[in-house]
């Protein structure tokens, strides 16, 4: 009896053995999946190890300023002294500032207001008014928080200024969080979500389509007929813009009833633009699908293309807070762009005027991985 | 001979993989209207060439036309008119027979896809089978499936890869019948295939190994070019003769066929040097026949194995 069983278990140890070594010398001949597991975590790890900063300083800042004098001058270098806010923008009118934060090119506009040295001289207590984009709650929440230093600084440097009347400031800073003044997470994270949900499945959708074709045999029959790799691609992504479209709006749905996100600005347009995103995302998804030689392989390229869209497109962490370098990868991927485009709509009522840069970037993104794609895609089995 | 009656013209086509060399300076014409069989053994290089035809490799050298345009520069107009049946079964399997042919039809710009993918239906014997999905069919329905969505664009010329591999005998003679139907109607139709029965059934047939067109004519023709003298043995024990007569010299193929044995040779001298010693034995009855077309084949594979890699 106990012979019969250690018989069993060396057998089926024996099978499982069989099945190891079959394993490995299979993973040995795929590349890409050797590789996907030796360099990509290290890659990875050190990219977003480095790239990810949620505390971030030096957000983009406007500035709106009607008079040139050491007292702006003082309140101006007193912001840009805690380190948090830059100035990158100097903005005319009201409406310029307001169009920069709607558009997400700036997350704060410093507004003095006109006839602001003599209100203090007076004893008048002028506001200095801060706007922060609060869209994404974390990048304005440490800024905002470090304003509370910067009118002693700023006195403190212009000494013709009496520093404090019986212990009360001589101007006041006025902060104005807008988009979500509440910062409801939901509200910052349900816009995103739309765009990550959409990349996610987009890229699936047509990242197997070319190569589910090549491994059940009906690329070379498909390759012997009179249709050119232009219209395969076309062919191939024009129903999942549909189908797209309605998970698009499905997910709208339940963020206006569940999640109460509001949508300040025009329905069309988000619908317009997220037609657009889906677009370009299926071209990237078709764009691997040419690249790959297997569909495991065009899963994993899809899987190590969406991570950094996750983490690097503003979505899970502050975009402005990302070093330079980041940020450019951020700017290349169209997940970065549409994120702006939701949470600008959704949340900031930014009209098409806002979002030209946005969407231009989603367009030229498509269009390059288009052309990429049909010049990948094998036209003979060479 | 007039060039509108050429359907394919190539010469000194080569082609190689990663440096091993595939298909070596391949010439051959087929004219219209015939049935032109391709045939040689695993590997010989016949499903290049006829990838090469339809333009779906490049040949690294050579030239040729097919249906009057260059291979190499006018792909486009031979994938319009070219029918290619792949050796695997290449349609979708998930579709229905009725969306297979829908699709074909499409593709090939066909006016009315729907009624002309009802009429290759009617044309195939489906009728009532139609929404069955390809992938359910059996071989010889897949493979009666795939000639029929292959000739629903009716192209000048089909290219026909193993078509019958792995189809039973009735489902071949069937086959068959439906190319010489399709070649009578003027269409041409180049084929590559192992089985000999077939071979018979071609107009012309070329017979390429490791690369390299051995021999091409009519039946008649290859045979008489391969000059071999056969004999065949029938009697008791011939197994036993045959291993003797494999190490002789001036024996260049021994085949059992059932109960019986052919012996062939190029010389005919030498042969009969060979089994001069067997050939008084009573229990054996020796008769020189003509040598047929599998002989030929044979003894042609076994003499360019020298080629091999």
């Amino acid at each position: 009896m106990s012979t019969l069983a250690q018989g069993w278990r060396s057998g089926a140890l024996m099978r499982a053995w069989a099945m190891l070594v079959k394993e490995f010398v299979q993973l040995k001949r795929d590349r890409l999946t050797f590789g996907t597991m030796i360099f990509i975590p290290v890659v990875q790890l050190l990219l977003f190890g480095y790239a990810i900063n949620t505390t971030p300083r030096n957000l983009p800042t406007a500035l709106l300023v009607y008079e040139d004098n050491d007292l702006t001058r003082s309140v101006i270098a007193a912001l840009s002294n805690t380190s948090y806010f830059h100035m990158t923008h100097v903005a005319r009118t009201e409406a310029e500032m307001d169009h920069w934060l709607r558009s997400g090119t700036v997350l704060f506009g410093v507004e003095i207001p006109p006839g602001f040295e003599r209100s203090v001289r007076r004893g008048d207590r002028p506001a200095v008014l801060v706007v922060a984009d609060a869209s994404d709650p974390v990048a304005a929440g440490t800024a905002l928080g470090a304003l509370e230093g910067v009118i002693s600084t700023a006195l403190g440097r212009d000494r013709g200024i009496p520093e404090t009347v019986q212990s009360v400031p001589a101007f006041e800073i006025r902060q104005h969080r807008r988009y979500n003044p509440a910062a409801v997470t939901s509200l910052n994270i349900v816009p995103g979500l739309l765009g990550t949900i959409l990349t996610m499945t987009m890229l699936i959708f047509t990242a197997l389509s070319v190569t589910r074709e090549i491994e059940r045999g009906t690329m070379e029959s498909l390759l012997a007929m009179p249709i050119k790799p232009l219209e395969i691609m076309l062919g191939k992504i024009a129903p999942y813009i549909l189908i797209g479209f309605i998970q698009a709006a499905l997910i709208v749905v339940f963020a206006l009833v569940l999640f109460e996100v509001p949508i300040a600005g025009s329905l069309i347009l988000l619908a317009l633009l997220s037609t657009l995103f889906i677009a370009a995302n299926l071209s990237i998804g078709y764009t691997f699908s040419t690249i790959a030689e297997n569909q495991l392989q065009a899963i994993q390229m899809s899987f190590m293309f969406f991570l950094p869209n996750i983490l690097l497109s503003g979505f899970m962490f502050p975009f402005a807070g990302m070093p330079r370098w980041a940020q450019w990868i951020g700017e290349a991927l169209p997940l970065t762009h549409y994120i702006r485009i939701t949470r600008g709509i959704m949340l900031k009522g930014a009209t098409m005027q806002d979002l030209v840069a946005e969407t231009l970037a989603l367009a030229f993104l498509m269009l390059v991985a288009m052309t990429i794609a049909v010049r990948r895609f094998r036209r003979t089995l060479d | 001979m007039p060039a509108a009656e050429v359907a394919i013209e190539v010469e000194g086509l080569t082609k190689s993989f990663s440096g091993k060399v595939v298909v070596k300076n391949l010439s051959m014409r087929v004219m219209k209207g015939q049935i032109y069989g391709f045939l040689g053994p695993n590997g010989s290089g016949k499903t290049t060439t006829l990838r090469m035809l339809c333009g779906l490799l490049t040949p690294d050298s050579g030239k040729g036309t097919a249906l009057g345009y260059d291979i190499r520069t006018n792909s486009d107009a031979i994938k319009r008119r070219v029918g290619y049946m792949t050796q695997r079964f290449s349609l979708y399997q998930d579709l229905s027979i009725r969306e297979n042919l829908e699709f074909v039809a499409r593709v090939y710009g066909l006016d009315a896809p729907e009624q002309r993918a009802r009429e290759a239906i009617t044309r195939l014997g489906l009728n009532g089978r139609e929404e069955q999905l390809a992938g359910e069919l059996s071989g010889g329905w897949k493979q009666r499936l795939a000639l029929g969505a292959c000739i629903l664009p009716q192209p000048s010329l089909l290219l026909l890869d193993e078509p019958t591999a792995g189809v039973d005998p009735k489902a071949r003679r069937e086959f068959w019948a439906e190319i010489h139907k399709l070649a009578a109607e003027g269409m041409t139709v180049l084929v590559s295939t192992h089985y000999m029965d077939e071979a018979e059934r071609c107009h012309e047939i070329a017979y390429i190994a490791y690369g390299t067109l051995l021999a091409q004519g009519t039946i008649q023709e290859v045979i008489a070019q391969s000059r071999l003298v056969t004999y065949t043995v029938s009697g008791p024990d011939v197994a036993e003769l045959a291993e003797k007569l494999a190490k002789a010299p001036g024996v260049d193929m021994v085949a059992p066929f059932g109960a019986s044995l052919h012996v062939a040779g190029r010389d005919e001298e030498a042969l009969e040097a060979a089994i001069a010693p067997y050939g008084r034995e009573p229990k054996w009855t020796w008769v020189r026949t003509p040598p047929s077309l599998e002989d030929v084949f044979i003894d042609l594979m076994s003499a360019s194995k020298d080629n091999f890699q």
